[in-house]
């Protein structure tokens, strides 16, 4: 685990438009190299809120999200037939990110509107785009996705886990689990007062495999029969000293 | 220490893989069974995709059937020529069934064939095992002796046309029977991720008749190449081979078996066979147990078809 604090100096860039609130925000560590022994890891985001002119009235509030790439789910029920429990319904999700934290200063409701929310896709169950599913009860399956991703920590929603200092600096720490997919996790700083979006700031973290891993992953899905080819070579190698060091032994 | 299996795209203990290599190996030397059957459940209880398990399986089982093969080949205790028509049938059948695991995967069926199939096969051989072994541990008692096994009544077998001569089994049959139960093994050995020995050896002694000492050799060559074959077509059209994953338990098993060996040669064939079979039994009633009650979770998550 290693936790690199990068510090992000320029904070106030100052040309803004009058009593307008910024986000000038950094991250730990703008890659991820997923390793042999990746356990997961954790990215801290800090940042300050610049303003030209005194604060307004309202309350201040800050929520950060980070979000893997989305794909296609299939999100499938089991039911009772013939005795045996098996998968009968299936909902086909458009799009479901692959990992989805959210973290404010507060508690959600209270750190932004409904409409906002609905605009931003902010929330988990915005996140997560699902038109058209085609069963009855299909609310129940999407929020089958979230509470099974929620216990793996893929989607997570910490309330007042962003400490905000003094209304201008901010900084959390989002953990991420070992079972991560590969792309660019979208990291986004939103800065609401009374609930309304002032400023949205966005950065990409870059989740790779690296060494090894990279090496037959891609070997895997490119060069899909020498990399069967290789699998079926290490075993046969390992079948044969298996025996020979055997036969050594027992000589 | 957590290691990330590249394909699978989970992160797992290495030690824990590495044991139940290990405990998989030991079964396998005392039982002389390649494991498969027990490893590919053990895979999914510690969260490794299906997919991938049968997949890495098939590929583990060609390492531990090609160390097993070459002690056979040095006693020359394996029939080329039936393995070669055993594999004919194998290679079709391993074809079929890596379709038929693709063609269920996109439906979402795939868990419920692979644990049906294991309840079903897995019920009917343990079962048959334990009375058969019952029985020659009664016999074995009662009479002081081991009453040779009384030759089955194979007409129809016989009956069968395309004959063929297998001289190291000695014997004169159809190669029908040999294919088609190739065949059938190479169809479970892509969807259940094993060498399918448990089956080929029984058919090979009591259908088709074949000396008990060339059966396991044989069994073994055929199982290889069957095997070899469910990989390369797991690996290019489901991309489910995980080739660290594979290490790992191959270390794990390679250990493993030299130990089960050992303490196999300490206990009575008829003792050995019960406790297979009790064994075999019991993963079977796990898993039938699992279909049967209700699970905790009714919903599942599986890849979506791509737009």
């Amino acid at each position: 685990m290693r936790v690199i604090a990068l510090l992000l100096a320029t904070l106030l860039a100052g040309v803004s438009a009058a009593d307008a609130e910024e986000v000038v925000a950094g991250l730990s560590q703008d890659a991820i190299n997923i390793t042999a022994n990746f356990e997961g890891s954790e990215i801290m985001i800090f940042g300050a809120v610049s303003r030209t002119a005194p604060a307004p009235q309202g309350d201040l509030e800050v929520i950060i999200t980070v979000e893997g790439p989305s794909m296609p789910v299939a999100v499938r029920r089991k039911d009772r037939r013939f005795g045996i429990w098996v998968n009968t319904d299936a909902v086909e999700v458009d799009s479901a990110p692959s990992f989805y934290a959210v973290a404010t200063t507060a508690g959600f409701a209270a750190t932004i509107t409904d409409t906002e929310d609905l605009r931003h896709r902010v929330s988990i169950p915005r996140a997560i785009r699902a038109v058209g599913l085609g069963v009855a009860d299909a609310e129940n399956f999407t929020e089958a996705l979230i509470r099974i991703r929620e216990s793996e920590e893929l989607y997570q929603l910490n309330e007042g886990s962003v400490t905000l200092r003094n209304e201008t600096l901010f900084d959390t720490v989002i953990q991420l689990p070992a079972n991560l997919v590969e792309g660019d996790y979208r990291t986004r700083i939103i800065l609401t007062r009374g609930g309304e979006v002032l400023d949205v700031y966005e950065q990409d973290i870059a989740v790779r495999k690296v060494g090894l891993e990279r090496f037959i992953y891609n070997l895997a899905h490119e060069r899909p029969l020498v990399y069967g080819i290789l699998s079926l070579t290490i075993a046969i190698l390992a079948g044969w000293m298996a025996s020979a060091v055997f036969r050594y032994i027992r000589a | 220490m957590q290691i990330y299996l590249p394909i699978a795209e989970v992160s797992v203990n290495a030690f824990l893989l590495l044991g139940l290599g290990g405990l998989v190996g030991i079964l396998s030397g005392m039982f002389g069974v390649g494991g498969g059957f027990l490893m590919t459940p053990l895979l999914f209880f510690i969260g490794i995709p299906p997919a991938v398990a049968v997949a890495t399986e098939a590929n583990q089982i060609v390492a531990s059937s090609f160390s097993g093969v070459l002690a056979h080949f040095k006693r020359k205790t394996v029939d080329l020529k039936m393995g070669g028509v055993l594999l004919v049938g194998g290679l079709i059948g391993a074809a079929i069934g890596v379709q038929i695991f693709a063609m269920l995967t996109a439906i979402g069926q795939v868990d419920l064939l692979v644990k049906l199939c294991y309840v079903v096969f897995l019920g009917i051989i343990g079962g048959l095992m334990f009375f058969e072994s019952l029985n020659a541990i009664r016999k074995a008692r009662s009479a002081g002796g081991v009453v040779p096994p009384k030759r089955r009544h194979r007409g129809w077998i016989h009956a069968l046309p395309f004959k063929m001569r297998f001289r190291t089994s000695g014997l004169y049959v159809s190669v029908i029977p040999p294919v088609v139960v190739g065949l059938f093994v190479g169809v479970l050995s892509a969807i259940m991720g094993v060498g399918g020995g448990f089956i080929m050896v029984p058919a090979m002694i009591y259908l088709l008749g074949m000396p008990t000492k060339v059966v396991v050799g044989t069994s073994l060559f055929q199982i290889i190449f069957v095997t070899a074959f469910a990989t390369l077509m797991h690996a290019t059209t489901n991309y489910t081979v995980d080739m660290v994953l594979a290490v790992l338990l191959l270390v794990g098993g390679v250990v493993g078996a030299q130990i089960g060996a050992r303490i196999g040669t300490k206990l009575k064939a008829e003792q050995l066979r019960i406790l297979l079979a009790i064994m075999v039994l019991a993963v079977c009633g796990k898993l039938g147990f699992d279909l049967l009650v209700m699970p905790a979770e009714l919903y599942s998550i599986g890849a979506g078809a791509s737009h």
